[in-house]
């Protein structure tokens, strides 16, 4: 059985209508892989000889266990985010004789064989083989080695337990917060102390290696809810039992105001609102702006001006980024209609510009209190701003037109990466690094007041010759007309 | 008038449509039927420019359709379920589609107001988005829709499918009302030649992507496109 499903994983994915057209994002995540690998290799090999060195009077091993807490913490916050179960297209198995406990425990057991389960043992490995050369007690360093590998397990599927419930809320990322913060909370105010009582686990995992069967327990544990949550699951109907809220429709008529892009401005507000990826797009905002709280109180940046200008352009152009990359896929599922129909091209691509421009200025008006931090940085913002009206917004647009990526709006939201690909990586260029980069210049061999104008002069320059450029956007757009209805027509 | 010369279409050397001449005068009701894969949609899908011809052209009331994008007001056309957008309610759907036609809500109100039998108490007033109507009910908002604002051409392809007894039988009114009282040109494409006979003027069957019989409806078309079929 086994064997059939994994020929029709490698099918799926050979076959996939985006393969090769996403190799791109697949090479880039090689990179990022492999630069794990190497950093956990480093941190296996050179964590007990620069522990020694540093606390010459305790043991290492002791002092790993008591941070062990913090890499389960971290650990799971990171799969949280990055980590997936995978997916199998079940729907077509379910009248065929299979069991479903076999289709269950398939996808369980795939999941184990993620690269997150293995990037640890690059850590985990090396530093054993120290312990056992440093003349460690064999049985108890493959014991303690034994149980940190389960424990990895023990996350991998805690992770999914958290996933799955949290999949249904609104805010699909607060419970994992609040979990893990309230977990490290409680443990920094010292209220229960999980470093110590993580630690002295482990540390009797050591002394006794049989008190693994505890991590075997809590192994099958949470394997067991996950698989009644995903035997659950396995029905056809269990998508629809979800009621069919009764919807609020909000008069959307003050957009009159905005002329003849109005009816396109009514549908961006509501594709925006009345979508769970796209709202979840809108809370992105409160990060966004919060963004400068990272950096500005930290004396080690104040220094750094030409950083300045990196979080004006994020702050103030968040929704830009995060809205902006996605045009026009965001209407890929109805694309065919628009082009049918009796739009101009031109009114769809600037009501598209009208809301991220406002946002930008929003979000500029909601930065002012970072004047706190000083005249500086307002000012910077302020270029910033400019910058993103002026330039960033018809960038963006001119990069959507070579967008081939549908997008399913149904589907979940955060970290959700459909539809991205090399354009939306390629777009960070000019977007982020260019401004920073001229700006860092300007600022090194001139003043920081002149580099400050030059983004403002390039942004009213783009604001000035706005019609014209987005005549030639405009004709972007429709040079790849078909093309584009052709892939927003294809699932991959 | 909808004139279509030397059209044809090809992907990757394999020729799905290929269509010589064909004309449809204004004010028919045109049906088009085929087996799968015999280039319905295809023939459609470039009436609507939406896929480029390899060769020939399309001319709709001396708009050469891929040159220029002035046969867009007077056209208008329901595909399939991608022509509808999923988070608006049926209301706010016709409402955005009367606005791109020039038509303010109290006229889409009235308009739509005439399909009450038609959508059998289920659209309208339900608050629910089109995504979480059910497939026929989808098909009832599309092809209202594409009615909305008096366009001289229609394209609807499939019409008949999904949609319940009644339903189907209220369609073949609408249709026919369109085309003998309101003069609209009518596209039709059905795999049901009960339904197709019954409403429209001529048919044309394609096979393989060309035209293999031009018919002007009579009482014994049925049966010759039955015979045609059975073998």
């Amino acid at each position: 059985m086994i064997k059939h499903f994994l020929n029709l994983e490698w099918k799926s994915f050979f076959r996939s209508a985006s393969f090769g057209k996403s190799l791109g994002i697949k090479i880039f995540m090689g990179f990022m892989a492999l630069y794990f690998i190497v950093m956990f290799l480093a941190m296996g090999v050179g964590l007990f000889p620069i522990l020694k060195k540093l606390f010459p009077d305790q043991d290492p091993l002791n002092i790993v266990n008591n941070y062990l807490f913090y890499w389960l913490l971290a650990d799971l916050l990171f799969r949280f985010f990055f980590q997936k179960l995978p997916v199998m297209q079940v729907k077509p198995l379910l009248t065929l004789p299979i069991s479903r406990n076999t289709i269950v425990n398939y996808v369980l057991g795939k999941s184990a064989f993620s690269f997150f389960n293995f990037l640890p043992l690059f850590a985990i490995i090396p530093f054993g083989i120290t312990l056992i050369v440093k003349d460690y007690p064999l049985a108890s360093v493959l014991g303690w080695m034994f149980g940190l590998i389960l424990t990895t397990i023990i996350i991998n599927f805690l992770n999914f337990i958290i996933e799955s419930l949290s999949s249904e809320t609104e805010l699909s990322f607060l419970p994992i917060i609040i979990f893990t913060g309230g977990l490290f909370a409680l443990d920094y105010f010292n209220i229960i102390s999980f470093t110590e009582l993580i630690g002295s686990a482990y540390t009797g995992i050591y002394n006794q290696p049989y008190f693994i069967v505890t991590l075997l327990a809590i192994l099958g544990f949470c394997y067991s809810i996950n698989f009644q949550l995903l035997h659950k699951k396995l029905f056809l109907d269990s998508g629809l039992k979800t009621e069919i809220k009764e919807v609020n429709t909000a008069n959307l008529d003050w957009t009159k105001s905005f002329g003849d892009v109005a009816p396109f401005m009514q549908l961006d507000l509501r594709l925006i609102w009345r979508n769970k990826r796209t709202k979840s797009s809108v809370w992105m905002l409160a990060i966004g702006l919060l963004y400068g709280l990272f950096f500005y109180p930290n004396p080690v940046y104040q220094g750094m001006v030409f950083f300045y200008i990196f979080i004006g352009i994020f702050s103030t152009g968040i929704f830009l980024i995060n809205f902006g990359q996605f045009v026009p896929a965001w209407d890929s599922g109805y694309y065919k209609l628009l082009m049918s129909q009796n739009i101009k091209y031109e009114q769809y691509l600037k009501s598209k510009f009208t809301l991220m421009a406002v946002s930008v200025v929003a979000l500029f008006l909601l930065g002012i209190p970072y004047v706190y931090f000083g005249w500086k940085i307002l000012f910077a913002h302020f270029a910033a701003a400019i910058y993103n009206v002026g330039v960033n917004t018809h960038v963006i647009l001119w990069g959507g037109s070579y967008n081939r990526k549908k997008i399913n709006l149904d589907q979940k939201a955060a970290f959700n990466y459909q539809g991205t690909g090399a354009v939306q990586w390629l777009i960070g260029i000019p977007l982020l690094l260019i401004p920073m980069g001229l700006f860092a210049l300007l600022n090194w061999s001139l003043s920081f007041e002149i580099a400050c104008l030059v983004l403002i002069v390039m942004g009213v320059l783009g604001i000035i010759f706005h019609q014209k450029i987005m005549q030639f956007i405009t004709g972007k757009y429709l040079e790849s007309k078909y093309q584009m209805i052709d892939a927003f027509d294809q699932e991959n | 008038m909808i004139t279509t010369s030397n059209l044809s279409k090809k992907y990757s050397g394999n020729q799905v449509l290929f269509i010589e001449d064909l004309e449809i005068p204004k004010g028919q009701s045109f049906g088009l039927v085929g087996n799968n894969g015999a280039g319905k949609t295809t023939y459609f899908s470039l009436l609507l420019d939406l896929i480029q011809p390899s060769t020939g052209e399309i001319v709709s009331h001396d708009i050469q359709v891929n040159k220029s994008e002035a046969w867009k007001p007077f056209t208008s056309a329901f595909i399939d379920e991608s022509f509808l957008i999923g988070y608006l309610t049926p209301e706010e759907y016709f409402y955005f589609i009367g606005e791109l036609r020039g038509q303010n809500k109290a006229t889409v109100d009235a308009f739509v107001a005439q399909f009450e039998d038609f959508f059998h108490g289920e659209i309208l007033g339900k608050k629910k988005y089109l995504r979480d109507l059910s497939k026929g009910n989808q098909k009832k908002a599309g092809i209202v829709s594409a009615l909305i604002g008096n366009p001289e051409v229609v394209i609807l392809d499939e019409p008949f499918a999904n949609l319940d007894p009644t339903t189907q039988i209220r369609l073949k009114g609408i249709v026919k009302d369109l085309a003998e009282k309101q003069g609209v040109t009518i596209l039709i494409s059905s795999h049901d030649l009960l339904h197709v006979t019954d409403v429209c003027e001529r048919i044309v069957v394609l096979e393989k992507g060309e035209v293999v019989k031009d018919l002007i409806t009579n009482e014994a078309t049925l049966k010759e496109l039955e015979a045609h079929f059975s073998n």
